[in-house]
């Protein structure tokens, strides 16, 4: 329980200082928001100076000091108000990123979790196959396949199985005939569309799974206790799993929290590729518009979200490894 | 600052009089760490990939048939004997846009990589050798760059510098990049700050700064080689990304670029299928072959992991 407390605590406190990034960022950069839009204005003609004020204001670009500007963030980001967005004006962008979310949180939960298991199983058996075919095969082609850039593995797929061959929707999340609702023509409609997003991230990250989980692996195999087993004349495949693979898959469940980001970073790509109405697709049009607000809000969501996976890992990893509980 | 070369290890001092003075030993070393790389068959690929990918930037303009942005061809046209990979929406010949493309991934990968690599030498070496409270903040700092996803934090960072040239996107890319490199090398300097030589520096009076950069440093010679191939991939994927997104100047050829203008100018339709894959196949290509080469710098620092000796 104290490491589930002490977890908390630092969720907490880095989801702080993720805050705190968040509101510096945008004041530690040469211009303001409020700045680049008055430069949009101007270029259909001069803004008188009330014009200026109205929109500094409509922004939220707060007079008075530093710190009470950011007690007043801080006050706003409790009451989950991030302002409104300058693309979708006058909806507020809190609207906009809960209703993204959804898609995201699910698709990348679904196929990292996926990719992580299947992952790990290839890089067991590369593992103890160590120097033959079934080593090399799944190492090369994973580092191969971990180097493709997340959008051009996307762009492929929508190229080959979408455009030429049509075996799957191009775009978007779900068809334009099919109404929102729980019945079966749209939830396998949304699953049809999910598909090329999902082996894309799939196909990209399954590389980094199957690396790390046989380097793990492979530096297991040299302990003692090992040893000690396959000296015991127990069966390889015993060895294998259950002395082997349960102890190397504890480390490579720590570079899943970390990897997790990554995971992310690549699938707002994905997402732009495919046009698919997550926070990926969003964040795209908040720079493409140069929306602050919105961007603002999106990365802070993104933030958070890997923040609150990488704590769900941790727990979970005090849990299988009573070690990290002292 | 100081002069005088590197300590030689404790096991040389026995050996007289053929210690070669001068430039000389850094020059071997660095030849014989690429024959060590070169044994290993993956890195050895990784290495043929790597010089031809450095070699066809530093050659573009006598080996690109035309120039990168030169549009005066037919639009869209599919490959032919004198487009090989046919020409892009503006009317630019792709084989010579993919060509003049190696030359900025090359730069920001390295360029990027050894920033990056720089930030997680200093950091990682000192938050390893030092203790206590300062060690606590280090670690927070380091835990929280690493939990931060880099791509939302590089776009978020490059949207507000406006039309950032390549300069400013290689230091987005190393600020948002150094946590992993840090994190490694602070748990090996971990390691090595308790052993026997580190102790004897410390006893015959050495300051912390020489025994962290002067005794532990060249230790870790492999593990930052290392690093630096890793954050080199990760620059180079990162600056496609962005280029992709259309971040930073649309208007240089980079491959994340060509691959921007191909999905606007809607190259899915007119089945430019060359266009989609040679950008990506190269970046996808170099970024493997600086993967590969750390088959063998892993093999440097960690001998289980040499090839060749199945169980």
């Amino acid at each position: 329980m104290r490491y589930v407390l002490s977890k908390i605590g630092l969720l907490l406190l880095t989801a702080w200082a993720a805050i705190t990034v968040n509101f510096l960022l945008p004041r530690m950069m040469p211009g303001s928001p409020a700045d680049a839009a008055i430069a949009k204005l101007s270029r259909n003609g001069t803004v008188s100076p009330a014009t200026r004020a109205a929109i500094e204001a409509q922004l939220g670009v707060p007079g008075g000091s530093l710190w009470h500007q950011y007690v007043s963030y801080l006050d706003s980001i409790r009451r989950f108000d991030f302002g409104l967005s300058y693309t979708f004006f006058p909806q507020p962008v809190s609207e906009l990123v809960t209703k993204a979310l959804p898609y995201t949180v699910i698709l990348v939960g679904t196929v990292t979790v996926l990719a992580f298991v299947l992952g790990t199983l290839i890089g067991i058996g590369a593992a103890w196959k160590r120097g033959t075919w079934m080593d090399s095969l799944p190492t090369l082609s994973g580092s191969f396949l971990s180097a493709f850039p997340y959008f051009w593995t996307g762009l492929l797929l929508l190229f080959f199985l979408g455009y030429q061959l049509r075996w799957f929707p191009t775009s978007g999340a779900y068809g334009a005939r099919t109404l929102p609702g729980w019945n079966g023509a749209f939830v396998s409609d949304v699953l049809a569309h999910a598909v090329l997003p999902a082996l894309t991230i799939l196909i990209t990250s399954l590389g980094g799974w199957i690396l790390g989980m046989r380097n793990t692996m492979i530096n297991t195999l040299g302990e003692d206790y090992v040893t000690f087993a396959e000296a015991n004349g127990l069966r390889s495949r015993t060895v294998a799993i259950r002395y082997a693979a349960r102890n190397a898959i504890l480390p490579n469940l720590t570079g899943f929290g970390l990897a997790l980001g990554g995971v992310v970073g690549g699938s707002l790509l994905v997402e732009q590729v495919f046009h698919y109405p997550g926070v990926g697709y969003l964040l795209y049009n908040a720079v493409v518009n140069q929306d602050y607000p919105l961007m603002q809000a999106l990365f802070l969501m993104i933030t958070i979200s890997v923040l609150a996976a990488n704590f769900v890992v941790d727990v979970l990893y005090g849990f299988l490894d009573p070690r990290t509980r002292r | 600052m100081n002069p005088t070369p590197a300590p030689a290890p404790a096991s040389t001092a026995a050996v007289p009089d053929h210690a070669p003075s001068g430039p000389a030993p850094l020059w071997r070393t660095a030849v014989r760490g690429l024959a060590t790389i070169w044994a290993v068959p993956k890195a050895r690929l990784g290495l043929v990939i790597l010089a031809v990918f450095l070699l066809t930037a530093l050659f573009a303009p006598l080996l690109a048939p035309y120039g990168a942005t030169d549009n005066s061809f037919g639009r869209n046209e599919a490959a032919s004997a004198a487009h090989w990979l046919g020409t892009t929406a503006a009317g630019e010949d792709v084989l010579s846009q993919v060509i003049f493309g190696s030359r900025i991934s090359v730069v920001v990968g390295f360029v990027a990589g050894a920033l990056a690599t720089a930030v997680a030498v200093l950091v990682g070496l000192s938050w390893g050798y030092a203790r206590g409270f300062l060690a606590d903040v280090a670690n927070f700092v380091v835990n929280l760059f690493l939990v931060i996803p880099s791509l939302p934090l590089m776009i978020v960072i490059a949207t507000y510098l406006q039309n950032s040239g390549l300069a400013m996107i290689s230091i987005v890319i190393a600020i948002t990049g150094w946590a992993w490199g840090a994190r490694v090398l602070r748990s090996q300097t971990q390691s090595l700050r308790s052993r026997d030589f580190v102790t004897a520096a410390q006893f015959s009076g050495e300051g912390s700064w020489r025994i962290v950069f002067r005794e532990i440093l060249p230790n870790m010679t492999s593990l930052i080689t290392g690093s630096y191939f890793g954050a080199a991939t990760a620059a180079i994927l990162a600056e496609s990304g962005l280029s992709f997104l259309g971040i930073g100047d649309t208007s240089v050829v980079s491959w994340g670029s060509m691959l921007f203008w191909a999905q606007n100018s809607n190259a899915l339709l007119t089945g430019q299928w060359l266009l989609l894959l040679a950008p990506g196949l190269c970046i996808a290509l170099l970024a493997t072959s600086l993967t590969l080469i750390n088959f063998g710098v892993d093999g440097l620092s960690n001998p289980r992991l040499r090839e060749g000796k199945g169980r």
